[in-house]
């Protein structure tokens, strides 16, 4: 592991928020000794955060669920927020979200409380220098792993940074920012134990409205609705991919997510594109979901189509 | 072989049934050939029982792509193990004190604890997946007069080391975690240390053996009877 300590210009927490966690990509291709990959729940918002810093998408920043982050500037740099509607203020004065800001050593910079949305995203020029582990510094508070200590911020955590140039104020034109609410209409792709549901379950499933619950963490997402069995209990354990929708016996489906233990044993009936789960984790408990059913083809079109739209959209000069 | 759409980016090969002769040796070898097959397609693996997901860079390769490649390696798996495997022999303090389980284990099974102990480290586990914790080594099959169901009020603090039963399955915590395992020893060895190399000291596919030590030798290789 090589990093470098010497950087003592950065960020201090004052108060960390409810939830708030470092963040990069995520980690990848350690599933074989059981690590999960972490990453930002809302991936959109999050690498607009970062290219609104000038930065490549997938650079270390914060994923802070509900709000309540205070960090005292110790460098002069740039920051964007991104994600849920909450009020930004820099020094007291309430600034425009999806747009960068200069900062300056002694400025304070104050996210509220969301109030459309939960997870926003805090990025600054040239990412947050902090060590990686495994590859990521993606922060899995389930396996005590990234981040500064494996955890959320706590008060007085220093997140280090190099010190950027004022200019270079980037925005997000209002037409192409997100809009959150309080429903979602997620894509899935029916896979798995599919067979082990039959055609009136499905069926139910893809009609029916279900509710997000306060059982939802970065794990999954429990959902509340009108029951689907499968003709099967339980299955030898295997591996759960992002989005995979799983039923245990009760059977309310929960929606697995970027910190899912790797491997399992309850059926599933397929999974949500990951597009949608980005949507899903914005939602507050009581949201409405409602299910439509895509072929994986489509989904590898769906997300090769948004990658290249991203792409052409330029962030503005402000 | 069967292969179903897991999610946008992942396809998942069903193998065959656990128990059923050779399934662990086709999954250890289709893991192996998958990884020099998909090269720079593939994102991760996550071998299991019986099953073997496969996650894709579906901006790379499409899942026509990955279908090739696991088509390719069809013909190439057998039923015996390809190379011997290797042979992790892990010590473990077994007893009343290291294990809290063990004497109701012993009972329910109708034999003294020393036979529990016995049988338990008579056998040769294969390591069937890895998972549930980072470095949580799934190790089977455990011997039918040992198997034992799960507590029916899991612990909420399993300490770090501890040896324990779930059906025909045992394993080693490798971290302070809940825990509905029946304990029956405590191992000295860190199963998961991030800042070791390798990580952990088995990988799916091996083989653990257990060998009993004693008190002053638990202690003596770093082991401890704290809560933590």
């Amino acid at each position: 592991m090589t990093h470098n300590t010497a950087n003592t210009s950065g960020f201090l927490v004052r108060q960390p928020g409810l939830m708030t966690l470092i963040q990069d990509a995520g980690r990848f291709g350690q599933h074989g000794i059981g690590l999960t990959c972490g990453g930002p729940l809302d991936a959109e918002a999050f690498s607009w955060a970062n290219r609104l810093c000038g930065n490549n998408e997938g650079v270390t920043a914060l994923e802070v669920s509900f709000g309540g982050l205070t960090l005292e500037a110790q460098v002069a740099t740039r920051i964007a927020v991104t994600g849920a509607e909450l009020p930004l203020k820099i020094n007291g004065q309430e600034q425009e979200l999806w747009r960068s800001h200069a900062v300056n050593a002694g400025d304070l910079i104050e996210l509220g409380y969301a109030t459309n949305g939960c997870r926003a995203y805090l990025a600054v020029a040239g990412g947050f220098d902090v060590p990686h582990s495994f590859g990521s510094a993606a922060t899995v508070s389930r396996e005590s792993v990234g981040g500064l200590n494996g955890g959320k911020l706590e008060p007085n955590d220093f997140l280090p940074c190099a010190e950027a140039s004022a200019n270079g104020c980037l925005l997000l034109a209002e037409d192409h920012r997100p809009a959150y609410g309080k429903n979602a209409h997620l894509r899935v792709i029916l896979g798995y134990q599919k067979q082990a549901f039959s055609d009136l379950q499905i069926a139910r499933f893809f009609t029916s409205e279900y509710e997000t619950t306060d059982r939802s963490d970065r794990m999954g997402y429990r959902l509340n609705g009108p029951e689907i069995k499968p003709a099967i209990d339980g299955i030898l354990s295997e591996g759960i991919c992002h989005g995979a929708i799983q039923v245990p016996a009760d059977g309310q489906p929960i929606i697995l997510l970027n910190d899912r233990q790797t491997i399992g044993g309850y059926p599933k009936l397929g999974s949500v594109l990951s597009l949608d789960t980005a949507k899903l984790a914005q939602l507050t408990p009581g949201s409405t979901i409602t299910f439509e059913a895509v072929t994986i083809d489509d989904a590898h079109n769906l997300n090769l189509l948004t990658k290249r739209r991203n792409a052409v959209i330029e962030p503005q000069a402000c | 072989m069967r292969v179903e759409v897991a999610g946008e980016n992942a396809l998942i090969l069903y193998l065959g049934e656990h128990g059923e002769a050779g399934v662990a040796n086709r999954v250890e070898q289709a893991a192996r050939l998958l990884k020099q097959e998909l090269g720079e397609c593939l994102i991760d693996l996550v071998p299991s029982y019986a099953s073997v997901l496969v996650v894709f860079d579906m901006f790379r390769c499409d899942h026509l792509r990955v279908r090739q490649g696991i088509n390719k390696i069809k013909g190439l798996l057998s039923d015996e193990s390809s190379e011997q495997g290797r042979i992790v022999t892990l010590p473990v303090f077994y007893g009343t004190e290291a294990g809290a389980d063990l004497e109701q284990l012993a009972r329910n099974a109708e034999l003294t604890t020393d036979e529990v102990i016995q049988i338990h480290q008579a056998g040769e586990y294969r390591v069937y997946a890895i998972g549930f914790a980072p470095g949580f080594a799934y190790l089977g099959d455990v011997d039918e007069r040992i198997a034992a169901p799960r507590l029916s009020t899991p612990r909420q603090r399993v300490p770090r080391g501890a040896v324990g039963i779930a059906d025909r399955q045992t394993a080693i915590y490798p971290a302070v975690s809940p825990g509905g395992w029946n304990l029956i020893g405590r191992c000295p060895q860190r199963m998961f240390d991030p800042d070791a190399q390798p990580t952990m000291p088995v990988q799916v596919g091996d083989r653990v053996r257990f060998e009993a030590i004693s008190r002053d030798d638990f202690f003596a290789l770093g082991g401890s009877l704290d809560d933590a």
